[in-house]
């Protein structure tokens, strides 16, 4: 398994008070995402894990645009990767946040 | 040993017991601690709806009697008969049936030991040996999920390769030693010394709750399941 | 929720569960992981493809335990066999019912020992709880069915719920093709699949006790009358179940077909029973089909 690690620094927080959301299954073709409210609210933590070595730059790509896109900011975010698409991942990202956004 | 080398050695004054084509039934005297009731596989046979009905109903008529005496099971099978028919009748309802029937047994008195000298695979494995409070074995047995091959074959992965894993760990592979060390089988006992005399000195001990997967723990070969499975009850009572 | 088939394990306990009830035991934030996938080099899920926890269902405090079937097929390994077996024990000691949302191929073959030690575990502890009067209800209708392992837990509930969709058998159709030949069973022939292992023959031949729809709705409604079944197991039980298992080898043993068996039961046409609609089915195949009212 590779295990990836991103950070960055974001001024928008990711909004709504829930403490953390759970999307997605760790299937062929998809992947898991854990995303938990726990860092200062500047920072954004993206860890992956994948069986599919080399496509670092594909991430970086995906997770920059995604931080770019999206209010992130305090969130740790850990994936567990079934062998997800580009588009897979970047959309249960965007699930994710929409789950945590939520005021509990 | 074979059946008949066991049976001498656990029994000898002489046993009750029908032998039949793929199954046992019947009792036998211990010595100094009277009569047992008697049950098991052998002959390395497949264990299907038929054989799991008869021997289910021998142990349901035992719970009824309320003897409380001990219920041996010799066990040499293959795995549960692998056929249209046996899953057409409903297999899981005659091997969940045969499984509840003696765990039940153990919870109403009798003491259930299983004694595994042959082969013992996958839903009969479950089904006889791992429904007994107590599993022993002799050494050659051989319990198994599955053989390596048709592991190989199921998750694509070369022989060679699964091989070389399970030199790395006890958690897949078929083998006493294997069972052993996850906590399945509670002792291996020795062929040179008489086999009634260490089912006596296991009789002697007092019967206890599952500590399977402690022993698994203890043994290094499941060093997660009893932690998890006590944090659960933990965190169950604690909200309750 | 529109399909219960198609849902993950954590959307159908919301769909089953009163809102906002369900408080999760050892979830993902937990990361309890697989210790034995690495070997394999296969990806882990942080809650190891089981989601336990407590739940209210109709006002009732309840432990449910939801299998995901598309994580390592639903199969059981050593930290997910062991998440259910724990909920088992606390449901002795609570004295509240259990809802095992099944969803498995059976024993996860890379952690095959600690799998089937599982299974032995947890079918030890549902008799112990039943012998005791704690209700452990079985609901089968996802994709994985319920399969080797997961059909003898199932076995020793004190109610089983299936959709059309469900399968509920020991041994699957490719393994008895690898092994037996297709001849024995063409693991192919879906329609085939299905009359052997599939919800509605389950049904006819009382392996299972309640029939429904697809969806949350109808697991959720004939979860909480099975709440009210009978649970407690005890020898009275296991006669009852020596008998209708022994009339059921005389009734059907010397068939080969289901569709024999359901002539044999008197449905009118046996061929056509795969296409009917649910309520169609129930309609006929509820007076018909052999029970399991006092001896699950």
């Amino acid at each position: 398994m590779e295990k990836l690690t991103f950070q960055f620094e974001t001024n928008r927080i990711a909004a709504g008070n829930r403490k953390q959301a759970i999307i997605g299954v760790v299937a062929s073709g998809n992947l898991e995402i854990l995303l938990e409210r726990s860092l200062p609210p500047g920072q954004c933590s993206i860890e992956i894990a994948t069986a599919a070595h080399g496509f670092g730059p594909v991430w970086e790509a995906v997770l920059s645009d995604f931080v770019s896109r999206r209010a992130a900011g305090g969130l740790k975010i850990s994936i567990n990767d079934g062998g997800a698409r580009p588009d897979t991942v970047a959309l249960r990202l965007a699930q994710g946040v929409r789950m945590i956004e939520v005021e509990s | 040993m074979t059946l008949d080398e066991i049976l001498a050695s656990l029994f000898p004054a002489g046993h009750r017991l029908e032998i039949g084509q793929t199954i046992l039934v019947g009792g036998a005297d211990l010595k100094g601690h009277g009569p047992a009731h008697v049950l098991g596989v052998h002959g390395r046979a497949y264990l299907g709806v038929d054989d799991a009905c008869t021997l289910a109903g021998r142990v349901v008529e035992i719970a009824r009697s309320g003897d409380k005496r001990p219920i041996l099971l010799l066990i040499d099978s293959a795995s549960q008969r692998m056929s249209r028919r046996d899953e057409l009748l409903g297999l899981s309802d005659y091997l969940a049936h045969l499984g509840k029937s003696l765990i039940l047994a153990g919870a109403a008195g009798h003491r259930v030991i299983a004694l595994l000298y042959g082969g013992s695979a996958a839903g009969a494995f479950i089904a006889t040996a791992l429904a007994a409070d107590t599993l022993v074995a002799l050494p050659g047995a051989h319990p198994e999920v599955m053989d390596l091959p048709s592991m190989a074959r199921v998750t694509k992965l070369p022989i060679a390769v699964l091989e070389e894993k399970a030199k790395a760990t006890p958690i897949f592979a078929p083998g006493l030693d294997n069972l052993a060390q996850t906590g399945a089988v509670f002792e291996t006992w020795s062929p040179d010394k008489p086999l009634d005399g260490q089912l006596l000195a296991l009789l002697a001990r007092p019967s206890a709750a599952d500590r399977r997967d402690t022993l698994g723990a203890e043994r290094q070969g499941r060093p997660k399941a009893a932690a998890i499975a006590a944090r659960i009850v933990e965190l169950a009572l604690a909200g309750a | 929720m529109s399909s219960w088939y198609e849902a993950s394990a954590r959307q159908r306990i919301d769909a089953l569960t009163d809102p906002a009830s369900f408080e999760e035991f050892i979830g993902p934030e937990d990361r309890e992981i697989s210790p034995h996938l690495s070997l394999f080099d296969l990806p882990e899920q942080f809650d190891d493809g089981i989601v336990v926890g407590r739940a209210k269902l109709a006002g009732k405090p309840i432990l449910i335990a939801a299998q995901e079937g598309r994580f390592m097929g639903g199969a059981f390994g050593e930290v997910h066999g062991a998440k259910l077996t724990g909920l088992l024990r606390a449901a002795r000691k609570l004295n509240w019912p259990v809802l095992i949302l099944f969803d498995t191929g059976g024993v996860r073959l890379q952690e095959a020992n600690a799998g089937e030690m599982a299974i032995a575990e947890i079918m030890r502890e549902v008799v112990l709880a039943r012998s005791e009067g704690v209700a452990v209800i079985g609901l089968i209708g996802g994709r994985s069915g319920c399969f080797g392992g997961g059909g003898l837990i199932a076995g020793c509930c004190s109610a089983l719920i299936i959709s059309e969709q469900g399968r509920l058998s020991v041994t699957g159709p490719e393994v008895i093709e690898t092994n037996r030949g297709a001849e024995e069973f063409d693991s192919k022939d879906r329609a085939l699949v299905w009359r052997v292992t599939g919800g509605k023959h389950r049904y006819l031949i009382g392996a299972v006790d309640r029939f429904v729809e697809d969806s949350g709705e109808a697991f959720r409604q004939a979860a909480v009358k099975a709440l009210s079944r009978p649970a407690k197991l005890n020898i009275a039980v296991l006669e009852a179940e020596q008998k209708r298992l022994e009339t059921r080898l005389s009734r059907f043993g010397a068939l080969t077909e289901a569709r024999d068996i359901w002539s044999t039961l008197g449905l009118l046409r046996p061929e056509a029973i795969p296409a009917l609609s649910v309520d169609a089915f129930l309609a006929e195949g509820t007076a018909k089909r052999e029970t399991a009212d006092d001896a699950r």
